[in-house]
């Protein structure tokens, strides 16, 4: 399989403050990949090195095998990337926009495949509008639209529903996964960690500017396989001391991650020992969040090595 | 060179879409000058043996032109630096060279527009002659480039809109209206003559006029070597920083 996006011990410096401290990463074509991690942990930093916005300190980028700053020409035309930041140009038009974005690619009389980008984004009502006029979702679609006029192999969407009401988010997620399947490779960030359980088949978690996990993300849910256990007791009560150590509370819920339901017959055993009456009561599998929060807490100790 | 094209394009439409402003603006603000300058001293002074109106008019149209064209860079950067919409133009493959020249060009013609618009309206009033037309667009599109190009180095730099203003305020403002706009440098004490010699503005204004009547404060040469050198420092200042990625690639 050919590698779509090639990413070699990337460091980048902002004067004191390391946001990548040697990022290594390879992306295949035709995948569809997450980029997870908490805000400052280098995400957005490594998409601009990606895009040439920003320039590593160290360490070397390609894109199909182009390297972003000797041959930023033609790893440009392979890139489309979706910014984070909702931006636009007050002076121009939908369509406006789309062809002179197309122009900049080098590419003229474009209006076909617009018009096609257009029609998927649900914008052709749209097309001849001011882009002041429009409401933040469809602006967030123009940029997406932006991104795809000079058609991309690797797409790279930063946060790209942030701020997007959920019927345009399917609508999107739709639109994205056709492009995936027609071929493009698609890298994705995104707070909402179940879009990236049910949209990538691999994810890297970043940590204060290194990678704390790589796999796929069947494994990386195998590997916080169980399920989790959240419990309310009545009147507030505390929760017995030998209990303590093994679970964490938020806003009055004890939460328990449990190796398998086994566990469960002990636990329960212990609070009625304890006279503790439970007013309710939840178990869910583990999902995507709990591997991350499991990551993130157990990452970044030092001496450890993070697994590749 | 379709992406500078398409950026010429762009930063043409930009200003275009919005020329009621951008253009229609300058051209009344310097017809207000003439109209007041003129009707203090015309029947007073004659400068080079021509009447003061018809002075007065290149150096309005040169002082309109360099300062749209220094607004129309300048404004057009920050404004994509603070909405955050330069990442549309640093995205796509453009090289800093096609980068400058879109919006150095696009620059020199919002200037020949507000320069024209001027002429055109102040012609009302008093028709300047036209000797030698040549020397003339030399030294418009020459200061236009410069002033486009000095535009680029203020809206890189500036981050924010009243840094852009205090630029504008304090350096160009100075420059273009001690420029021998509204006199000629003979007539100012021998001091201020010497310190307009620094003035690069003095050159392209003085230049220009002699474009219309033949006659000027130094001769158009010396003008012309003063100015194209002006224009290849700053140029060369401003590709520098474009290469460079300065304030726009972190």
């Amino acid at each position: 399989m050919r590698i779509a996006v090639a990413i070699d011990r990337v460091e980048k410096r902002f004067g004191s403050l390391l946001a990548l401290a040697g990022v290594s990463l390879q992306i295949a074509e035709g995948e569809f990949f997450g980029l997870l991690g908490p805000n400052g942990a280098g995400k957005t930093t490594l998409i601009s090195c990606l895009a040439g916005l920003s320039r590593p300190n160290a360490g070397k980028l390609t894109i199909m095998g182009h390297d972003v700053r000797s041959e930023y020409r033609a790893a440009r035309r392979l890139l489309g990337v979706v910014p984070q930041e909702l931006v636009f140009d007050p002076f121009f038009s939908v369509r406006e926009t789309l062809r002179i974005q197309s122009g900049y690619f080098g590419i003229r009389n474009n209006d076909d495949w617009i018009d096609e980008i257009l029609a998927n984004l649900d914008l052709t009502a749209k097309a001849n509008a001011n882009m002041r006029s429009l409401s933040g979702g469809m602006k967030r679609r123009v940029l997406v639209a932006q991104a795809l006029v000079h058609k991309p192999p690797v797409i790279v969407l930063d946060e790209p529903t942030a701020g997007v009401d959920v019927e345009l988010r399917q609508g999107l997620w739709q639109f994205v996964q056709r492009l995936n399947r027609d071929g493009h490779t698609v890298i994705l960030t995104t707070h909402y960690l179940e879009e990236a359980e049910a949209l990538c088949g691999r994810i890297a978690m970043l940590k204060q500017g290194r990678v704390v996990a790589l796999d796929t993300t069947r494994n990386l849910l195998a590997r916080f396989s169980g399920q989790t256990l959240s419990l309310r007791l009545a009147g507030l009560a505390p929760l017995p001391q030998t209990l303590r150590a093994s679970a964490t509370e938020s806003e009055g819920t004890w939460t328990f991650h449990l190796g398998g339901l086994a566990e469960i017959e002990p636990l329960l055993a212990t609070l009625r020992e304890a006279g503790c009456t439970i007013d309710d009561l939840r178990l869910t599998q583990t999902d995507l969040e709990d591997v991350f929060l499991g990551v993130m807490q157990g990452a970044g100790n030092p001496g450890e090595t993070p697994p590749q | 060179m379709t992406g500078f094209r398409t950026l010429l394009y762009k930063e043409v439409l930009r200003f275009w879409k919005v020329s009621f402003q951008t253009v229609g603006a300058p051209v009344l603000t310097a017809l207000l000058y003439l109209m007041i300058f003129s009707h203090v001293l015309e029947t007073h002074v004659q400068v080079h043996g021509v009447p003061y109106t018809a002075f007065l008019i290149p150096g309005l149209v040169m002082m309109s032109a360099l300062q749209n064209a220094f607004a129309n860079s300048s404004s057009s950067l920050i404004q994509s630096k603070v909405t955050g919409s330069v990442v549309f133009v640093l995205l796509p493959p453009i090289s800093y060279i096609e980068f400058f020249l879109a919006y150095v060009a696009a620059a020199i013609l919002r200037g020949l527009l507000v320069g024209t618009g001027v002429l055109l309206l102040t012609m009302v009033f008093a028709v300047p002659a036209l000797v030698a037309p040549m020397w003339a667009v030399v030294f418009i599109v020459l200061g236009g480039a410069i002033m486009g190009a000095l535009g680029m180095v203020a809206g890189i730099w500036a981050d924010k809109f009243d840094q852009l203003a205090g630029f504008q305020n304090f350096l160009i403002m100075p420059l273009t209206m001690l420029s021998g706009v509204f006199y000629s440098i003979h007539s100012l004490p021998d001091f201020w003559q010497q310190v307009s010699r620094f003035n690069p503005v003095f050159y392209m204004i003085d230049g220009f006029r002699f474009g219309f009547f033949g006659v000027s404060d130094v001769p158009p040469e010396v003008s012309l070597a003063v100015v194209a050198t002006s224009f290849l420092l700053v140029s060369a200042a401003t590709l520098v920083l474009l290469r460079s990625g300065y304030k726009l690639r972190s």
